[in-house]
């Protein structure tokens, strides 16, 4: 079905590579996804202060624990790419792989602490904060969930030293997810 | 600096070309710009029967209450409601939208800049095909249990966030997922647009030789790309409140309806200029090509396009002027609003500028685009009345706002489109249209829709609440002046609409028996008039370049009065 690329793909009168330019359009639009519910929950947060009984609920411990996991798995991203540059296919899936094992991490971890919090009746119809609490974590797991599953995609093509443009374009759209997250662990687990 | 060029990774993908491709990949999954062009423009034109259906059947009742309405039958409030709201939203994000934006964008971008195709040819079809399903997803809504969603386009909650409110528990939350499917596909073809005009441009040609249409459409993508965010987490937040039980707005549990208003009105007002614009740019070619002059200040209309786009992120709340906001707030926003209209000013004067002094035919192309000058600046003027926080807390939700943005999004959505259309069918299908028959349609559409709308600014005034199905338990509502000017109104639309008969049957004609159209029938500059009409797959044999901007006409001591973006001198 796919035709073959066409001329426009290959030029590059902005002075950088279409895919690059792409993505960072993407997060541009993604930016005020999140920037938009997180105002939203900014301005209850401050005009509520139910809010901060609530957010003690959370476990700032887990929390924690989740940043370092992303921020480790940006690292791997990172080297990645630099084994995209140096031509290294296989060396660039591997880290891939280590990557998405860091989203997967977060993931379960996610899961684990969600069941617990609904187990102890933090549920999504609990308060307006709880509803906050899982919609914009949610949100945010559902991007990690698509950045691991791209991620494995661009990794199998890598490995066969196809497509590795696409190794920096994962690590951009992943170091994206990570600061989402950075703004997510103060507002939602430390502010309390 | 580590670059990774495309061409890595192209020496995998570059599959032979088939000759003979199947009716299913020429028409269906085609990732040719021109095809997915033509499979919004005509998705599109269908979805606009639909919502000028839609208006029909209400407006019939608006005009004859109670009666039975050919080919719909008695309208029931719960009906009324339903058709007024999926008029609004089928027009305003299934019509205006795909047709300026993702047809008038795909088919003109890659043609007006030289090249081959968008810079992601898949990630177009997805685009058009998300598109597609979504309309399907909008057309679901009516069959399911309570019907389609009527609680107005706009959704706001409480009355949106609760089927016991809404009466309409499936419909309500389809509704909202139909339109989310729309953002994503437009934010699909936003992206590409954006990077196919930064990236993929011919070699020469330089910012301020890019056609306007293209800008005004970049622009929009831009501008769509960064208002629709916080509508998107609006739509989650509806649909958790819908089906979940959540109460982000829901004022009894610790929510606030009005926050939906403001993410809501943050997109919905940058949302009037992203359908704007590309009509404004497609207008800034036509006047230019038939008076045949330059178009009097470039960069005037690209700021002040740009600026508007900057200031209409500052005017949203003046929706909002009597949902209990804060009066000093209405007065800001009221300063805001009223500035807005400044930068759209100057555009509408460098037109008239551009009109001055030049040879002016009045071909059809050029009859709609001096219309949408001429209505657009009624739709304009009545804004400020609006704008104002004073005027506008007695003219809210009367029909005179009502009147005020069809003044504004018909010139934009119909007479723009229309005038792009035309100016472009010699392009698209290689036929010139009937100019006779073009003449009298317009004619008659633009004399009609003055018609519908005149009248409305006048029951507006005289205080016609536009939320009401059946005027006749209002006395003061049903007296014989304002029946007459409803009745007047509804006569005006069903003229507007059957006139539309002649624009298909000349669409038909011309396609079977057209004279056939040369490469460049009206003498234009800008790059696609120089390929073959229709062009074929990939635009041209070998990719032009650029040595100029796109308005070079009646250069002096040039023979001919059009100097076209392609030739060395």
């Amino acid at each position: 079905m796919s035709s073959a690329r066409p001329i426009a793909t290959t030029r590059s009168t902005a002075g950088m590579p279409t895919g690059r330019l792409a993505v960072w359009w993407l997060i541009a639009s993604e930016i005020v996804i999140f920037g938009g519910l997180l105002a939203s929950y900014i301005m209850f947060r401050i005009s509520h202060d139910a809010f901060a009984e609530q957010a003690a609920h959370t476990n700032t411990w887990i929390g924690a624990f989740n940043t370092v996991v992303l921020l480790t798995s940006s690292l791997m991203a990172v080297q990645a790419h630099k084994a995209a540059d140096r031509g290294d296919g296989p060396g660039a899936a591997r880290f891939l792989y280590l990557t998405a094992a860091g989203g997967i991490t977060f993931a379960v971890v996610k899961a684990l602490e969600w069941t617990s919090e609904i187990q102890h009746g933090f549920t999504i119809t609990s308060s307006t904060f709880w509803s906050f609490y899982y919609t914009a974590a949610g949100l945010h797991a559902a991007h990690v969930l698509a950045g691991v599953v791209i991620m494995l995609i661009v990794a199998a093509s890598a490995k066969r030293y196809e497509e590795m443009q696409r190794v920096e374009l994962i690590g951009i759209y992943w170091h994206f997810v990570d600061i989402v997250w950075i703004f997510l662990f103060p507002l939602l687990y430390i502010a309390k | 600096m580590a670059t990774h060029p495309a061409e890595a990774g192209a020496g995998h993908d570059a599959h032979a070309h088939h000759a003979e491709q199947s009716f299913f990949q020429k028409y269906v999954f085609s990732t040719d710009h021109k095809m997915i062009a033509m499979q919004y423009l005509f998705t599109g034109m269908a979805m606009a029967v639909v919502g000028g259906f839609f208006s029909y059947v209400f407006r019939m009742q608006m005009a004859y209450p109670g009666a039975d309405v050919p080919f719909w039958g008695i309208v029931t409030p719960a009906a009324y409601n339903t058709l007024v709201t999926n008029h609004g939203a089928i027009m305003i994000f299934w019509v205006a939208m795909p047709v300026l934006i993702a047809a008038f964008g795909n088919y003109l971008i890659p043609l007006m800049l030289g090249c081959d195709d968008m810079v992601f040819p898949r990630l177009n079809r997805l685009s058009y095909q998300i598109f597609l399903l979504s309309a399907l997803v909008l057309f679901s809504s009516f069959f399911v249990k309570g019907g389609g969603f009527g609680g107005a386009w706009t959704m706001y909650p409480p009355l949106s966030a609760k089927a016991e409110f809404s009466l309409t528990p499936g419909g309500s939350t389809i509704f909202v997922v139909a339109v989310a499917l729309e953002f994503v596909a437009f934010l699909m073809g936003g992206i590409n647009f954006v990077t196919t005009t930064m990236n993929a441009r011919a070699p020469g040609m330089k910012m301020y030789d890019i056609p306007m249409v293209v800008w005004m459409i970049v622009i929009a993508s831009i501008l769509f790309m960064a208002s629709v965010g916080p509508l998107i987490a609006g739509a989650v937040m509806l649909v958790f409140d819908q089906t979940l039980g959540t109460a982000f707005f829901d004022p009894n549990r610790g929510g606030d309806p009005i926050l939906w208003q403001h993410l809501f009105w943050f997109f919905g007002h940058p949302e009037v200029y992203v359908v704007l614009l590309p009509a404004v740019g497609i207008v800034a070619d036509i006047i230019t090509v038939f008076s045949r002059k330059k178009l009097f200040a470039y960069k005037t209309v690209l700021y002040t396009a740009i600026a508007t786009g900057v200031l209409s992120f500052t005017v949203w709340a003046h929706h909002q002027f009597i949902a209990g906001i804060d009066p000093r707030m209405a007065n800001v926003f009221t300063v805001t609003t009223l500035l807005i209209s400044v930068p759209i000013a100057e555009m509408m004067f460098v037109y008239i500028a551009t009109l001055y002094g030049g040879s002016i035919t009045l071909a059809t192309p050029m009859l709609w685009a001096l219309g949408f000058i001429g209505t657009f600046l009624v739709g304009g003027v009545t804004g400020i009345f609006l704008g104002a926080s004073g005027s506008d807390i007695y003219l809210h939700d009367t029909y005179f706002v009502l009147a005020h943005f069809h003044y504004t999004f018909y010139p934009i959505a119909i007479v723009g489109t229309f005038a792009g259309f035309t100016y472009w069918f010699p392009k698209m299908f290689g036929k010139m249209m009937n100019e006779t028959l073009g003449k009298i349609h317009f004619w008659i559409t633009i004399v009609a829709f003055n018609g519908i709308f005149m009248p409305l600014f006048v029951t507006g005034i005289l205080g016609d609440n536009r939320r009401i199905p059946d005027h006749r338990i209002y006395p003061e509502l049903n007296t014989p002046m304002l029946n007459g000017l409803r009745e007047f109104a509804t006569i005006a639309l069903v003229i507007m609409l059957l006139a539309q008969a002649l624009f298909f049957y000349n669409l038909i004609t011309s396609l079977l028996w057209g004279k056939k159209a040369g490469k460049n029938p009206w003498k234009a500059n800008t790059l696609e008039w120089t390929a073959d009409s229709p062009p074929p797959h990939g635009n041209w044999k070998e990719l032009p370049q650029v040595y100029r901007g796109p308005y070079e006409y009646s250069v002096p001591g040039r023979k001919e009065d059009y100097w076209p973006q392609n030739l060395p001198n």
